[in-house]
């Protein structure tokens, strides 16, 4: 984050752009989502060993209001499809997806009729990890691209386009 | 006395057929009497425990096997010979097992594609209740007397049932749908 500080009377000048962007990509709190084998590792990246804890993923929340990105690990079957829905759409804005493993990504090695092919074509997926499963240090990898992503972010520029045309509407 | 003699003493005439295939025994019996039979291996033979219960879809093996016997016959062209009807498409296994003198046994129920009902064993094992509700759910056998005849693994709307032979591997493109309450 740019700032500038004015001593004396403990005045700090940022854009708000820049200071969203610094509290939102500290804090990405997980939601582990983990539906097979890859949730082992993922569990292992949040053990002590790995400590996602470092790079702010600080709590893992295991409710859907209170978390920021959800790390969907494992295989998702045609049954869970509208689980997984439900729980992305009960997240609070903004949520960011991690698709954890072959799985997540496109089905694996399960192209069978129980199997959805990949969690992108039901939600919105940020990053995707390749890998059956990838390793711990993927995860944290992914994790690091997610913070990169979100400090390129414009929180406040996002939905200029929409004000805009409700103001005009408004006239 | 081996264990097969024991079953074939126990069962009398329900003995369709009975093979030993490296210490497994295997012992079929006709599907009208699934409930007799069980209850005579459960109390009198000892077989107490209910392991699993499985299907078999045995359609691709009978294709394979007529189809080489038609080349074969092509090749010496020989007289044809008369063909009986063809066995019953679909298998039961009943898995037992005798916890005091660790024994284990399989049953087998032949059953047609025509009349799939078989006559549930839940009455006797409560064990039965899932392993048939999947065997349902995979080939569609109707387990008659079962208390809560519902899909297992599949999603209750699917219509299909995935492990028959002819179903494709890749799915016919179901999808599921649920409208949750939003109020
Ligand atoms: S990608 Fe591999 S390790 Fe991960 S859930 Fe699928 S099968 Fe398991």
């Amino acid at each position: 984050m740019n700032f500038q500080a004015i001593q004396g009377e403990g005045w700090l000048l940022t854009k708000a752009e820049q200071l969203i962007n610094w509290g939102r990509s500290r804090s990405p709190w997980p939601f582990p989502y983990g539906t097979a084998c890859c949730g082992i590792e993922l569990m292992c990246a949040l053990a002590s060993g790995y400590d996602m804890a470092r790079f702010g993923a600080e709590r893992v929340a295991f409710t859907p209001r209170q978390c920021d990105v959800l790390i969907e690990a494992g295989t998702i079957t045609k049954k869970m499809v509208p689980v997984l829905k439900r729980i992305y759409a009960q997240m609070a804005e903004p949520k960011w997806v991690i698709a954890v493993g072959a799985c997540a990504c496109t089905g694996g090695v399960f192209r069978t009729y129980s199997t959805q092919q990949g969690i992108g074509s039901i939600i919105p997926v940020d990053i995707y990890i390749p890998g059956c499963p990838p390793r711990p240090e993927g995860i944290l990898y992914a994790l690091l691209k997610l913070i990169d992503k979100i400090e390129a972010d414009h929180p406040l520029y996002k939905n200029r386009q929409k004000v805009i045309e409700a103001l005009e509407a408004n006239k | 006395m081996s264990l097969e003699q024991r079953i074939k003493d126990c069962l009398g005439a329900d003995v369709v057929e009975i093979t030993e295939f490296r210490g497994d025994v295997c012992v079929e019996i006709p599907k009208s009497r699934v409930i007799e039979a069980m209850t005579l291996l459960k109390e009198k033979a000892g077989f107490d425990f209910l392991s699993d219960v499985i299907g078999v879809d045995n359609m691709d093996l009978y294709a394979k096997a007529k189809k080489a016997k038609k080349k074969k016959k092509d090749e010496e062209e020989e007289e044809p010979k008369k063909e009986g009807p063809p066995p019953p498409r679909f298998d039961v296994i009943y898995l037992l097992l005798s916890l005091s003198r660790d024994e284990r046994v399989q049953v087998k129920v032949r059953v047609p594609e025509d009349d799939m009902d078989v006559p549930s064993v839940t009455g006797l094992w409560k064990a039965a209740t899932w392993p048939e509700r999947e065997a349902f759910d995979m080939y569609g056998f109707n387990f008659t007397g079962h208390p809560n005849l519902r899909r297992l693994l599949m999603w209750d709307e699917f219509e299909d049932h995935p492990l028959r032979k002819d179903y494709p591997l890749e799915g016919k493109g179901e999808e599921r749908h649920l409208n949750y309450d939003t109020v």
